[in-house]
């Protein structure tokens, strides 16, 4: 394909992309908070639920954002260095993330933190933030993340020294989350990066967020830890939207990387129910799979 | 747990009916008010001057709108609340200035608040975080906007609602705050779990 039509795939794609995150869940997600609706036993917790159901289908059937903090944008770019259009990915994407501010609409979030000023657009310095890893092959796995405002506020990192061990990990996971109590609106989804760095964990910890929460890590002894962490915040109560209740947390997906001798981070995000992901795979000749959501009406495929 | 459906003004009487852990559902007028409003109307309040709407007997949003203006009129695209603990700075004062009979809002809010709401017939009704377009939904026209000078989500956005919920009544006034009930659960279950854990 064309470079330049190549190009107006991507950027119809990213719109796309962010349309699908901002006004309909992946199945996964809807799923989990279906579940936690049939389960709970707190009335108060279970009227909590149901307006987020109800809240879903009115998005999704009015194509409108579930959410009025429509996040800030961030993508993650997996792309195969024989695919083009590389050097001009960032742009793209910017241009996408302006159109879908006014096609969507979302709300404008992106501020300088300097002068106050709000830029309109969801455009910035560094945004919106792109993750590009390049690798083998021919082929963009274009994933977006829009990211509410109360969830990030409530994310943390924690330096553990090593002989805090992995019981040292699950503290800090319990702590953050009675820490987070309301705010981040749960029930929420944990991410959470053990080793690296400061920096390593807690990216690791947002980009956990991408895995669907009904996958278990391929390692059995990070499975073993998603499995345990889920009981036990879940045993803490907060319930949905911090009112009590049985379901606090719908999900952990926990990713690691090897650590320094002298170190032991874990990084923690914290998403709310919210929990906008969306993802599709472009092609060399511009044919788009949408991998979360049902492609939309018009889209190419 | 009881369902309620009010409509403003609503009355002290009727308020004082409203247990923690009752559903409400709200009609009539409500009046968007964060930050920034919250300081005004009191700085109005403090120099004896009135402010230009009424919260009598009224509900006010925690929220910051994502609105739309098409032919020079205003509707609501989406309108969750707010984190409402930023406003236990204020909303002691603004229960006993403005008389509003029901706050809405995300988080629960605390002490100060609390007795504010006992003492002066009001409570606090928690609206799901990021139900934006649940919201929206009962939110029928937007009759008025104020103070837009100081922003889209901190101007008073004076908004006809109807059925507008699931509020849980999560203060009551009669002295009762869940959240605080529900934060000392939760540090006595977590202490349980992190000794079992070391």
């Amino acid at each position: 394909m064309d470079p330049s039509e190549l190009r107006e795939v991507v950027l119809d794609t990213t719109v796309n992309l962010l349309r699908l995150a901002e006004t309909e869940l992946p199945a996964d997600a809807v799923e989990a908070i279906r579940k936690a609706l049939t389960k709970e036993s707190s009335d108060v917790a279970k009227a909590q639920l149901d307006a987020i159901s109800r809240n879903l289908e009115i998005a999704g059937e009015g194509k409108i954002p579930m959410c009025q903090d429509t996040g800030t944008i961030i993508f993650y770019a997996d792309v195969g260095s024989d695919f083009p259009l590389l050097s001009d990915l960032r742009e793209i994407l910017t241009e996408g993330t302006k159109r879908a501010t006014e096609e969507v609409p979302l709300r404008p979030n992106a501020v300088n933190p300097f002068t106050g000023e709000n830029s309109g657009d969801n455009t910035g310095n560094m945004i919106p933030y792109v993750n590009i890893d390049i690798g083998k092959g021919d082929t963009l796995r274009l994933s977006v993340l829009p990211k509410g405002g109360g969830s990030e506020n409530t994310c943390s990192l924690k330096m553990l020294k090593p002989g805090e061990g992995i019981a040292g990990v699950k503290k800090a996971v319990i702590e953050t989350v009675v820490e987070a109590g309301a705010k981040p609106c749960p029930p929420i989804i944990l991410g959470v990066g053990v080793g690296g760095g400061a920096d390593i964990s807690l990216k690791l910890a947002k980009k956990a967020l991408l895995r669907p929460i009904d996958n278990r890590h391929p390692d059995p002894q990070v499975a073993a830890l998603e499995s345990e962490l889920l009981t036990l915040t879940n045993e803490l109560g907060v319930g949905a939207m911090g009112l009590g209740g049985d379901t606090t947390v719908l999900g952990v997906n926990v990713e690691y990387a090897h650590r320094h001798p002298a170190s032991l981070p874990v990084g923690i995000a914290i998403q709310c129910w919210a929990a906008r992901r969306a993802t599709a795979e472009i092609s060399l000749d511009g044919e788009v799979t949408y991998l979360t959501h049902t492609a939309p009406e018009g889209a190419e495929q | 747990m009881t369902e309620y459906r009010l409509s403003t003004p609503v009355s002290k009487e009727d308020i004082k009916t409203l247990r923690a852990g009752d559903t409400l559902y709200l009609s009539g007028t409500m009046i968007t008010a964060r930050d920034e409003a919250h300081h005004r109307a009191l700085e109005f309040a403090a120099r004896g001057e009135a402010i230009p709407v009424e919260f009598r007997g009224k509900a006010v949003y925690h929220c910051g709108p994502l609105v739309r203006k098409e032919d020079g009129r205003w509707s609501v695209v989406s309108a969750g609340p707010t984190t409402s603990t930023r406003l236990e700075l204020f909303e002691d004062r603004f229960i006993e200035e403005f008389q509003p009979r029901v706050v809405v809002g995300k988080g629960g809010m605390g002490p100060r608040t609390t007795q504010a709401m006992e003492k002066f017939g009001c409570v606090y009704g928690s609206f799901t975080g990021g139900a934006g377009a649940l919201a929206a939904k009962s939110i029928k026209n937007v009759a008025d906007v104020l103070w837009l000078d100081l922003g889209v989500p901190e101007a008073l956005w004076v908004l006809d609602i109807e059925g507008f919920g699931p509020l849980s009544v999560t203060i009551d006034s009669h002295g009762r705050n869940l959240y605080l009930e529900v934060s000392e659960q939760v540090r006595r279950r977590k202490e349980a779990i992190l000794e079992r854990l070391s």
